[in-house]
């Protein structure tokens, strides 16, 4: 006789131990089937010891198993008592071959002969039990092929390639690289998928020479001993001890497929479409977890809850984010989730391409607000970078920074704040309510990610954004339709440092407005480049060729990575100018003055190579720099001491360190970023940008260094708490205590974490360093300020 | 941007001080005391009082300095105030005495207000002028690259010297363990070390190689080019001690006489208003 089941689960990982887990809580008769012996698969794959991360951390966890984050071995170790404490009717070692029938009467085909009967079937066999296998000759007959690694340190003095470049591939080689010779291969130029804090793992590792690495190079064919690889420079046959592809994961198609389960395309990594509470086209059988498109733990296992209750009826269950997007819509009376996520994919067409739970995911970190008619939402000059948009009412945009009765108003649908959100910068508008409206404010990370992983998001906001920027930083007296010719001609461009963006004496065709980073413009003179001026977002370049009809006059390079400026074709802006002659005086009117300029430089290059000397050292980026004029520092580091004073007795900046020219010292001191690199990958996002720009990290820091990592200056490191000095007078009278400043030789308190300058921001007077400086040679500056040809001159 | 203490705020604290030394000129001159001008006239006084104040304000800087949050103020516009404020004791202080000195605690404890104020001038120069020749002398290195260098430099002259003779050997040894950068106050004021072991090991490398008897003109010739980059190294890194020296020992003087004044200056008031 075959057993019959209520719940059969294929697949042991996080999702079908909850689903099995809350089966067994409620009496429910079950069995989740395990291909191995023993449970969640993939993880026990993971690296020994690896941290394992319990994101989103705002989502709550909604499961009969535990999971917080944790090494690896004591996340199993939880689920593997709490499987005996719950009673779970695991079957270990039994692989499922085939599910026939329908909902009520599906029939379960196991690898071992076995059958068993079940009414509903849930399917969390995610994906890697399917890893993608390298398909070149003598890979599948080749021993010295592997997929997955369990404990680097097995591994000594041998020769191991390692083909990939995710996340997975580039964790492997480095932990390998410490005690053997590692080989990575890159299909790409680029580690362009991984996260940034393994990007610079790998990135560092290659430099040191730690790690070999083969780019834009694919693997053609495996021998013993050894693996042949097409190379740009041709076919390389590279020995080795061991090869280990990390090739990613894809669904068991055929298996899946033949289960009755259609899949929407033909790319082998798309994904069965589900209803909202999990089902697949098959009544009856449900799909959670990686295979369903949901691939974080946490959400796996509230899936695997949920579905359990959707099974029992259930159907009204709100997923387990509901209260805390409920709290968010405390300013809207009455208004239900439902309603108001409905609402915005109807109203705002930016979102209408997002599903729900897409939608859902972007509200959790999102603000709903609903302000009154004249109350201001953001000022001009603030260093806010959410993005937000108009739910319903109507918001007023002050275009004109002199005379706040200029306007243009936005409507329902419409979006703001998206230049701040692009160039990193100081908001360029002032925004008001003109009526009450509902705003929907999403933070600057969030909204990032978006537009990296929707086309539509990015393609909408750019147009938007492109229009808005012309006027914005062109021509803010002219209406959209005036600058239609204009927009239709623009095109983005994207720059990486040093990169031109146009060479002296070639032929002026296009006006380049900066809209993110910031360049150079520099000419040779007397064999030599010498910068004449930088150019910050929000600025325009190449107008001077456009106007006087004559080649380049000098050379404009981007300053740092990820500059990007819109093009105007020459003729578009020519036409627009005979149309405009306001705008034609203005433009003329600059430029006289940067003629000007550019000679003053030209015969003052020690200025020229300061602005170059300052850009080099990553300057271009900076919203505010800590500068040491050296021929009036007098070496006596208050401001260390100072620094350390104010902020728990650890000094964030370095005096002595860095890089010194012509008197101007860089120390190594936090910038504060327009892009900060800092805050790309903070598992906790505890890092943050205030409205004056300061980037500073809260209570709410995990001390797990990829801020530290991350930041290509330095100025972040890992500080425990030092203790309780003595105090002042104490130190003065009887020397009791080290004194003022860091004590190097304390042992500090509790667990290290970040510790960075946040420009004093809670400490009245601003930054201590430069209060605490006795002659004058510390200031804080923006670069535009410190960089501007007069302040230049003055030196 | 960057300004310096002496024209901060457009020599505001100079036009303060300069304000406050004609007053007291004036006064001093329009003042018709009975008997000659001295400190014990209500002119005399007035000046006592606003020098012994000025005094003790001068000497809260210490303390000021070491406070790191209090409001706004720069601490460089105190620094300025310190400056041009205290000189003005020149002034207030010397028209107290009435020109009126002798062998008392009164005039100890006025030569010892004046020594304070000139080593505090040795220390403006010192702030003023060090600081650039520092940078320059440094040539973007700090003193511990400096120092790994000298190191790195001492392992490349044992290498070199390798199979070049006993004598070398011992001269070269000696250098790598024997140079000193810095040491005692004379020695690190000096900027220079007149035994220096480095500076000996390349004189004996050169005479025995003029003489022929270092054998290996190759490596004898690498050798004496080490230990000269070393020498210039050095040269440098002691310039760089002396410069942090000359900007620190005006403060060893400065402030111990200050804590001396305080002492006198305590003994002169209780003294007039005990024994007058």
């Amino acid at each position: 006789m075959t057993d019959h089941f209520t719940i059969a689960v294929i697949g042991s990982g996080p999702a079908g131990l909850s689903t099995a887990g809350r089966a067994a809580e409620l009496g429910l008769s079950h069995v989740l089937y395990e291909r191995t012996d023993h449970a969640s698969d993939t993880i026990y794959k993971y690296q020994k010891g690896k941290y394992v991360m319990a994101t989103p951390d705002i989502l709550p966890l909604r499961s009969p198993f535990d999971f917080e984050a944790d090494v690896r071995e004591n996340v199993l170790g939880t689920w593997d008592r709490q499987l005996q404490e719950y009673g779970v009717n695991i079957q270990y070692d039994t692989e499922v071959t085939g599910i026939s029938g329908s909902k009520g009467g599906f029939e379960i085909a196991l690898a071992n002969g076995g059958k068993a009967t079940a009414e509903n079937v849930v399917l969390s066999i995610g994906l890697q039990g399917n890893l993608r296998r390298l398909e070149v000759p003598g890979a599948a007959e080749a021993t010295h092929v592997q997929y997955q690694l369990d404990d680097p340190d097995e591994y000594e003095d041998e020769t191991i390639v390692v083909i990939g470049a995710g996340d997975a591939a580039i964790e492997n080689a480095v932990a390998l690289s410490k005690q053997n010779n590692v080989i990575i291969v890159n299909r790409r130029d680029e580690f362009a998928r991984a996260k940034q804090g393994n990007l610079i793992l790998i990135t560092q590792a290659i430099e040191q020479g730690d790690i070999q690495c083969y780019y834009s190079a694919s693997p053609v064919s495996v021998a013993p001993k050894s693996i042949t690889l097409r190379t740009p420079d041709g076919d390389a046959e590279v020995a080795c001890d061991r090869i280990i592809a990390r090739l990613g994961a894809i669904p068991p198609r055929k298996f899946v497929e033949s289960c009755g389960i259609v899949f929407p395309n033909d790319n082998p990594a798309s994904l069965p479409e589900v209803s909202k509470h999990y089902e697949s086209n098959v009544p009856g059988l449900y799909i959670i977890g990686a295979l369903g498109g949901f691939p974080l733990i946490k959400q796996a296992m509230n899936q695997g809850y949920e579905v359990v209750e959707f099974i029992q009826g259930n159907t009204e269950l709100k997923p387990a984010d509901e209260p805390l997007l409920e709290e968010k819509l405390t300013h809207l009376p009455g208004a239900g989730v439902d309603d108001f996520l409905a609402s915005v994919r109807e109203n705002v067409p930016l979102f209408a391409e997002l599903n729900p739970l897409l939608l859902r995911e972007l509200m959790l970190d999102s603000e709903v607000h609903r302000p009154k008619p004249g109350e201001v939402i953001f000022k001009r000059n603030d260093y806010t970078n959410s993005f937000f948009t108009i739910v319903d009412g109507e918001v007023d945009i002050q275009v004109d920074p002199d005379d706040p009765s200029q306007v243009v108003t936005l409507k329902q649908g419409e979006f703001f704040g998206e230049m701040g959100l692009i160039s990193g910068r100081r908001r360029a508008a002032t925004v008001i309510a003109r009526t009450e409206c509902t705003l929907f404010e999403s933070n600057r990370r969030t909204m990032i990610k978006l537009v990296n992983s929707v086309e539509e998001v990015k393609r909408v906001l750019d147009r938007t954004a492109i229009v808005r920027q012309i006027q914005t930083y062109l021509a803010p007296d002219l209406s959209t339709e005036d600058l239609r010719d204009v927009v239709a001609s623009a095109s983005l461009h994207s720059l990486k440092e040093g990169e031109q963006l146009f060479q002296e004496g070639e032929t002026g065709d296009a006006v380049h407005l900066i809209r993110r980073g910031s360049v150079t413009v520099s000419r040779r003179i007397g064999g030599r480049e010498i910068v004449l001026s930088y150019v910050a977002a929000g600025n325009y370049v190449g107008e001077m060729a456009l106007l006087s009809d004559a080649p380049r006059s000098a050379t404009v390079r981007a300053a740092i990575n990820g500059t990007e400026t819109i093009r105007i074709e020459g003729e578009a802006f020519k036409t627009l100018m005979n149309r405009a002659p306001e705008l034609r005086r203005e433009i003329e009117q600059k430029f006289r003055d940067r003629i000007a300029d550019n000679e003053r430089m030209a015969s003052a290059p020690e200025a020229g190579s300061i602005i170059q000397f300052l850009v080099e050292q990553g300057v271009g980026e900076a919203t505010d720099i800590l500068l040491i004029d050296e021929s009036l520092c007098v070496r006596c580091d208050n401001c260390e001491k100072a620094c350390a004073e104010t902020h728990g007795g650890i000094s964030r900046l370095d005096r002595e360190a860095g890089p010194t020219f012509a008197n101007v010292h860089v120390p190594t001191s936090c910038r504060h970023c327009e892009h900060p690199h800092c805050m790309a990958d903070c598992p906790p996002d505890a890092l943050h940008r205030d409205s004056n720009g300061e980037v500073w990290i809260d209570d709410s820091c995990i001390g797990c260094g990829n801020c530290e990592r991350n930041c290509p200056y330095g100025v972040i490191h890992l500080a425990a708490t030092p203790p309780k000095k003595p105090g002042l007078f104490n130190w003065l009278l009887w020397g009791a205590g080290p004194g003022p400043g860091e004590d190097k030789t304390a042992k500090g308190e509790g667990s290290k974490l970040a510790v960075k300058c946040d420009m004093c921001k809670d400490i009245k007077g601003g930054a201590a360093c430069v209060r605490a400086c006795p002659t004058g040679a510390a200031i804080r500056v923006s670069p535009e300020e410190f960089l501007d040809l007069a302040a230049l001159a003055q030196r | 941007m960057h300004e310096s203490i002496l024209v901060y705020r457009r020599f505001r604290f100079l036009k303060w001080a300069l304000l406050l030394m004609i007053v007291a000129v004036v006064a001093y001159a329009v003042d018709q005391p009975l008997g000659v001008p001295n400190g014990g006239t209500w002119l005399g006084y007035t000046l006592g009082t606003i020098g012994a104040l000025l005094i003790v304000w001068l000497t809260w800087f210490g303390v000021r300095k070491r406070r790191y949050n209090l409001g706004p103020t720069k601490l460089e516009a105190w620094l300025s105030a310190h400056v041009y404020l205290g000189l003005t004791l020149i002034v207030v202080a010397t028209l107290h005495t009435g020109f009126q000195f002798g062998w008392n605690v009164h005039t100890l404890a006025y030569t010892l207000m004046m020594l304070v104020i000139l080593s505090g001038i040795f220390g403006v120069y010192a702030y003023m002028r060090y600081p650039a020749l520092m940078t320059e002398n440094r040539r973007g290195q700090t003193l511990n690259e400096m120092l790994a260098q000298i190191a790195e430099i001492d392992a490349e002259c044992r290498e070199a010297a390798l199979g070049l003779g006993d004598e070398i050997s011992t001269a070269v040894l000696n250098a790598a363990q024997n140079t000193r950068v810095g040491g005692g106050m004379r020695r690190q004021l000096s900027g220079h070390d007149p035994s220096c072991a480095t500076t000996a090991a390349r004189q004996t490398v050169q005479s025995l190689a003029e003489s022929g008897e270092a054998g290996q003109a190759e490596s004898t010739r690498r050798l004496i080019s080490l230990l000269l980059r070393k020498e210039e190294l050095l040269r440098r890194a002691r310039r760089d001690v002396q410069f942090k020296a000359l900007m620190d020992i005006w403060l060893y003087v400065h402030v111990p006489l200050t804590i001396a004044l305080i002492a006198s200056l305590v003994a002169h008031i209780v003294s007039v208003f005990f024994y007058w």
